[in-house]
């Protein structure tokens, strides 16, 4: 096979498996960034790919879907907000709850609805997003170098990975450069700052849960009505912890968040190339260590051998205005 | 509103009424899909009670959600979650299969126990790393446990399926135990057991609970537990090293949830095979926060979630339209509500009781 | 211009304009069966420094953060400029003209000073244009009040002194005419206090009111043009600074002649027991607090520490007992040396025979979640009982003579821990402490938050425990306290020993030049 065809074939397969990666880890930045911890990310990319893959296939609108996926994901941010905004309660606990709710509901309601095994129907194309071909791909296809790229790499995805490659760029001026990512950011660093300045702190942490929400909705509906034609049980697969890593790692910064995220992506592409390759002197690599990859290369960030990741100061604790 | 809720509301009706929330609401959303919740519960309740098969079931996984509970809940008592049980029981049966094949043909009085210290040493091992990372590196346990146990799935699959699978058998799974040598299920002794995987680990189960009790209310290291968990300020002043004390607990801990492997390992399967612990780890979750970290409240959960399980199984062929990943929804509503919403129904209760409550001591 | 200012742009210039800028009258606040705020009125007079004086609790603070808006009152009517208003937030009240510098500052610490003094007051969607603006008034306000700081600079890399300027020019970019400061020399150095009264006259002279509240008389009588005193929620005077004496204030906070002479007898010291030699410690973010300090604490005597509280005490108290690591130097207990490496390092300490009454019982001294029979025994937990079992029996035993002996209120061996008053939570660490029959006693602001009845009980119990040949050291921010206790006074400023003092000669004004570092070289207080 010719080695570049190969490589464009690899990269683009990154950019396919890294695009709810991509989502959900800017999602759980918000979430994060205003204090909130969101371990039920992958909950919530669950759900919502079960709520577009449902309304896909019973309106078959791809649009409905989506607009679905994001009230699904929007539902359980508001029990998440709910629980930990409200009633001050343990966010970690919540998330893990929400995660559990999100692995039963899809398959126990997929079951009772589609009789499929937890499978939704098969989508149709025209009930999903579908690759869109750039203008000029097929003209430049020959051109070289750029021709490749152009047509195989940047041509050819669906609408939602544009989306989600354009959003990186849009939180990066959100958080940094408005006056609502100011005080996002000071939020999740010390609420109290916010709440003496007169902002109502649960306010704003419902706003960045909102915002978690419409991207994690995006990036479950993604899943099922993009890159595969319907829901199937547990399709998260762990991605929402693979993202929540990525925000980890990224440092809670966006630019950062999305070369871990198309690093991550990229581990998952060659995990499926390399599979039943045998390489000189190292033989095969076991398809279990590629996998397990992101989750060391977590650990040993956590562990402070690779830099220190500091969350923001205040996550993970309600606030509460003392006496 | 300080004044302090009588201690039956506080340890009883509050904790029932947060569980009676979640299976109302279990309930409502069974009744959504058009099924009849009551008619439901009323089939879980004969499948797990009525007869002597379902009644063996329901001890046989009440059995994992005590081990599980019991880990859970003592990492609680000293300020850890430890959402790692799951992983943490199926590297554990890495030690049981290790043993049980090294003695195999052996009598099960001898391999048992030495099942169980096997299962103990390789489940505390996979829970003393991030104890370990939390204690000396500040790595936030919660994190650090949910991806070992995503490692736990690649290092398991990758040894059952490439090392540990005999070269003769198709399916990924170790070569068996023979049956002189494994945890010899109750049935063998009391027909009334039926058919059910129930076994000796369940005496254990019971044995774990009243040795829990011991250790956490009536030793000196439950007592430095409990110190750690609700100040470890006042811990460290007290002279109990919250290095030790963590990476002490949390291997405790996976020792604990270990047993799930014997279990099911060493007691069930007779060998080791892909995702052996099938989500009993994550129920210790629910289980610990339904039982407070008590005992008593720990047996209680479990043998509801045990209830649940093999009733739910009875419910998916009698009413085909309930499938038993509803469990897994009232397991998450159990955990939404008396873990992460605990205090949501402390307010409207205290205002009931506040005109008992002393008043104005100002 | 910071368009937050409606109320005082918007007032015809040369309209009758009240002299008052602010006037309370009738206010009234409880927290649950607290009262805190009864029926409080008070006037403050445009263009003047105004101190509130009163103990801790006495209701300083929910009064201010009331005309602040962060609380609420239940009754009462808040004046501004003589117009009534109902202050919903802090935001309407910094619309009004009202800023405040509270004593824990209110700063993002990983956010620019720019950040910081916007946060809240962002006049368009983008910061470009806000930063821009707030960067030219941060420049003008440093030029009229001699408030410098580095717009760019992280707050957490700034020294305290110029995070406080940090909190004031929040508030005066918000167009502040009335400046609440609450507490604001506890953390500063003397400098930095100098600092900041300059800045305070200059933004006196500018028009602007200021309302100082402290339990330091020192600096009500320094800066302030009138004084009003509270006590246990009530307002009980305003007079003029110049009018009054720190005696009269003293008396009118406490509402008895200020009598807090212990009775004693002379200290008979024998053999030194515990023995410090030029020990270093650093705080958490691994900063020097304790810079090379050495002294020694005899049988039969109380050294007092005196000091503004942030000059190394905690540091210095949690190193003797084992709670914090020691960067070098040698701990002493009767001769041996101690080592307290290690996070279990408190355990030793006591085996040694060295017991500990911590600075802040809730924190540290006390687990609140247990009942008071197994705090009884917090620390000492592996001496009840052989092996891992721990014997119940006999702690509560020991729980109920503590009780009996200490009159802990009320006599319930399982309450939980949390239910008992600020004083009766002391006692039980107090009796948990003194009755193991320590060599030695450190004791940290052993009446904090403690009622008035109870210091007496507490101060009574140091004494005994010291004419019972213990060595003790005390550790108290109140200047009062280390003087009626103390036999011998050691000054600590900066994390250094700067002073020693015989508590019956030494005269206060003295001392606290020591204490605040301005007093030049002079190792000897004594005339």
């Amino acid at each position: 096979m010719d080695l570049s065809a190969d490589i464009i074939n690899i990269l683009a397969q990154t950019v396919r498996l890294s695009v709810p990666l991509i989502l959900a880890c800017l999602a759980g930045l918000y979430s994060e960034r205003a204090g909130i911890v969101d371990i039920g990310l992958e909950g919530k990319l669950l759900a919502a790919a079960f709520c577009a893959a449902t309304v896909a296939a019973v309106t078959g609108s791809p649009w409905l879907g989506l607009i679905a996926g994001i009230a699904g994901a929007l539902l359980f941010s508001g029990v998440h907000g709910l629980a930990s905004i409200n009633f001050k309660g343990n966010q970690t606990i919540s998330g893990v709850a929400l995660n559990f709710l999100a692995a039963g509901l899809t398959q126990y309601l997929g079951q009772s609805w589609f009789k499929r095994g937890g499978f939704t129907p098969q989508l149709n194309p025209d009930q999903r997003f579908n690759p869109i071909t750039l203008p000029f791909a097929a003209e430049l296809r020959n051109v070289p170098v750029i021709g490749p790229i152009y047509s195989g790499l940047i041509s050819g995805h669906s609408l939602i990975t544009y989306f989600a490659f354009l959003i990186v760029p849009v939180t990066a001026w959100v958080l940094f450069r408005t006056r609502f990512g100011l005080r996002l950011r000071a939020v999740g660093e010390n609420p109290k700052a916010i709440d003496t300045a007169g902002i109502s702190v649960t306010r704003l942490r419902y706003q960045a849960l909102i915002i978690t929400a419409v991207l994690v909705g995006i990036g479950g509906a993604y899943l099922s009505i993009s890159a595969a034609a319907g829901f199937n049980p547990n399709m998260s697969a762990g991605r929402g912890f693979i993202a929540l890593a990525a925000v980890i790692f990224a440092k809670w910064r966006p630019w950062p968040a999305l070369f871990i995220c198309l690093m991550f992506g990229f581990l998952d592409a060659m995990q499926l190339r390399l599979q039943g390759i045998k390489f000189a002197v190292i033989g095969e690599i076991p398809v279990q260590a590629i996998q397990a990859l992101p989750y060391i290369l977590t650990i040993i960030l956590l562990a402070g051998f690779i830099g220190r990741a500091i969350p923001p100061r205040a996550s993970g604790q309600p606030y509460t205005k003392e006496r | 509103m300080n004044a302090p809720l009588p201690r039956w509301v506080e340890i009883g009706l509050l904790p029932a009424l947060n569980v009676i929330l979640a299976f109302v609401i279990g309930g409502v959303i069974v009744a959504l899909v058009g099924q009849n919740p009551l008619q439901a519960v009323g089939i879980m309740i004969y499948g797990a009670f009525g007869y002597g098969t379902g009644f063996g079931y329901t001890l046989y996984y009440a059995t994992d959600f005590v081990f599980a509970g019991l880990a859970v809940s003592l990492a609680m008592h000293a300020g850890l979650f430890n959402i790692g049980a799951e992983g943490q029981a199926y590297i554990a049966g890495l030690g049981v299969i290790l043993v049980a094949l090294a003695l195999n043909g052996m009598h099960w009085a001898l391999v048992m126990p030495l099942m169980i210290v096997g299962a103990a040493i390789f489940g505390a091992a996979w829970a003393f790393i991030p104890g370990y990372l939390q204690a000396k590196r500040g790595s936030h346990i919660v994190i650090t446990t949910i991806l070992f146990n995503f490692i736990a799935v690649s290092v398991m699959s990758y040894l059952i399926s490439r090392i540990l699978k005999p070269a003769n058998v198709n399916s990924d799974e170790s070569a068996p135990i023979d049956t002189v040598s494994r945890v010899p299920q109750l049935r063998t002794f009391l027909g009334a057991f039926g058919t059910s995987p129930v076994n000796v680990t369940v005496l254990l189960a019971i044995a774990a609970l009243f040795a829990f009790y011991w250790l956490i209310w009536r030793t000196k290291f439950g007592f430095a537990v409990r110190a750690l968990g609700h100040n470890p300020t006042a811990a460290n002043y007290a002279g109990i090293s919250n290095e030790k004390m963590i990476m002490i607990v949390m291997a405790l801990s996976g020792a604990l949830v270990a047993m799930v492997a014997v279990n099911n390992v060493g007691g069930v399967q007779g060998r080791l095979i892909l995702n052996f612990v099938g989500g009993a780890g994550f129920v210790g979750i629910a289980v610990a926060f339904m039982g407070k970290g008590h005992p008593v409240g720990v047996a209680l959960a479990a043998l509801l979630f045990g209830m649940l399980y093999q009733g739910g199984s009875e419910l998916a062929f009698s009413m085909p339209g309930i499938t038993r990943e509803m469990i897994v929804t009232i397991q998450a509503l159990v955990i939404l509500f008396t873990g992460a919403m605990g205090d949501m129904l402390r307010n409207p209760v205290a205002r009931l009781f506040a005109p008992e409550a002393p008043r104005g001591k100002a | 211009m910071t368009g937050l200012n409606p109320d005082i742009e918007q007032r015809p210039p040369g309209a009758a304009v009240s002299a008052l800028a602010i006037e309370l009258v009738g206010i009234n606040k409880h927290f649950g069966p607290v009262h805190a705020n009864r029926d409080i009125n008070l006037q403050i007079k445009r263009g003047t420094v105004h101190g509130i004086v009163g103990e801790n609790g006495a209701g300083k603070s929910t009064l201010m953060s009331i005309l602040y808006g962060f609380y609420h009152a239940d009754s009462g009517e808040i004046r501004v400029n003589g117009t009534p208003h109902k202050i919903t937030d802090s935001r309407h009240a910094l619309a009004l003209g009202i800023g405040m510098v509270h004593q824990h500052f209110m700063l993002v610490d990983n956010f620019t000073v720019l950040e910081n003094v916007v946060l809240g007051a962002e006049d368009s969607v983008r910061l470009g244009p806000t930063f821009d603006r707030a960067r030219a008034q941060l420049k003008r306000l440093a030029a009229d009040y001699g408030l410098e700081v580095d717009p760019d600079g992280v707050v957490e890399n700034l020294s305290v002194g110029q995070q406080q300027r940090v909190e004031i020019l929040k508030a005066l970019y918000r167009g502040a005419e009335v400046l609440i400061l609450d507490e604001p020399t506890g953390v500063l150095t003397p400098a930095e206090a100098d600092h900041l009264f300059r800045i305070l006259r200059t933004l006196r002279e500018e028009g602007k009111t200021i309302i100082l509240i402290t339990h330091k008389l020192r600096e009500i009588m320094a800066i302030t043009d009138e004084v009003s005193v509270m006590r246990q929620g009530a307002m009980v005077k305003t007079l003029q600074t110049k009018d009054t004496s720190p005696a009269e204030l003293a008396e009118l906070m406490v509402g008895r002649r200020v009598l807090l002479r212990v009775e004693k007898g002379a200290a008979h010291p024998g053999k030194v027991l515990l023995e410090v030699e030029n020990l270093v410690v650093s705080d958490d973010f691994k900063v020097p607090r304790v810079k090379g300090v050495s002294f020694s604490v005899r049988a039969g005597e109380i050294v007092g520490i005196a000091g503004v509280a942030g000059n190394g005490q905690s540091e210095l108290l949690e190193s003797i007992s084992g709670m914090r690591d020691q960067e070098s130097g040698t701990i002493r207990l009767n001769g041996t040396v101690l080592s307290l490496e290690g996070d279990d390092g408190a355990a030793r300490a006591r085996e040694a025979g060295l017991a500990h009454v911590p600075e802040d019982r809730l924190r540290e001294g006390l687990v609140t979640a247990f009942a008071e029979w197994e705090n009884s025994i917090l620390g000492y937990q592996d001496k009840y009982g052989k092996g891992i079992a721990l014997d119940i029996t006999g702690a509560r035993k020991s729980a109920a003579e503590a009780i009996k002996k200490y009159d802990i209120r009320p006599p319930n061996l399982d309450l939980k821990t949390a239910n008992f008053s600020g004083g009766n939570q002391q006692k039980i660490v107090l009796a948990r402490e003194m009755e193991r029959d320590p060599e030695v006693l450190i004791v940290g602001q052993p009446t904090r938050g403690v009622d008035i009845g109870a210091i007496e009980f507490i101060h009574n119990q140091i004494i005994k425990m010291r004419d019972g040949g213990k060595a003790i050291l005390l550790v108290s921010v109140e200047l009062d306290e280390i003087r009626s206790l103390s036999d011998r006074i050691l000054v600590l400023f900066d994390g250094q020993i700067v002073g020693e003092a015989n508590p019956a000669t030494a005269n206060e004004q003295e001392l606290g030049l020591l204490m605040t570092g301005a007093h030049p070289g002079g190792k000897d207080v004594n005339p």
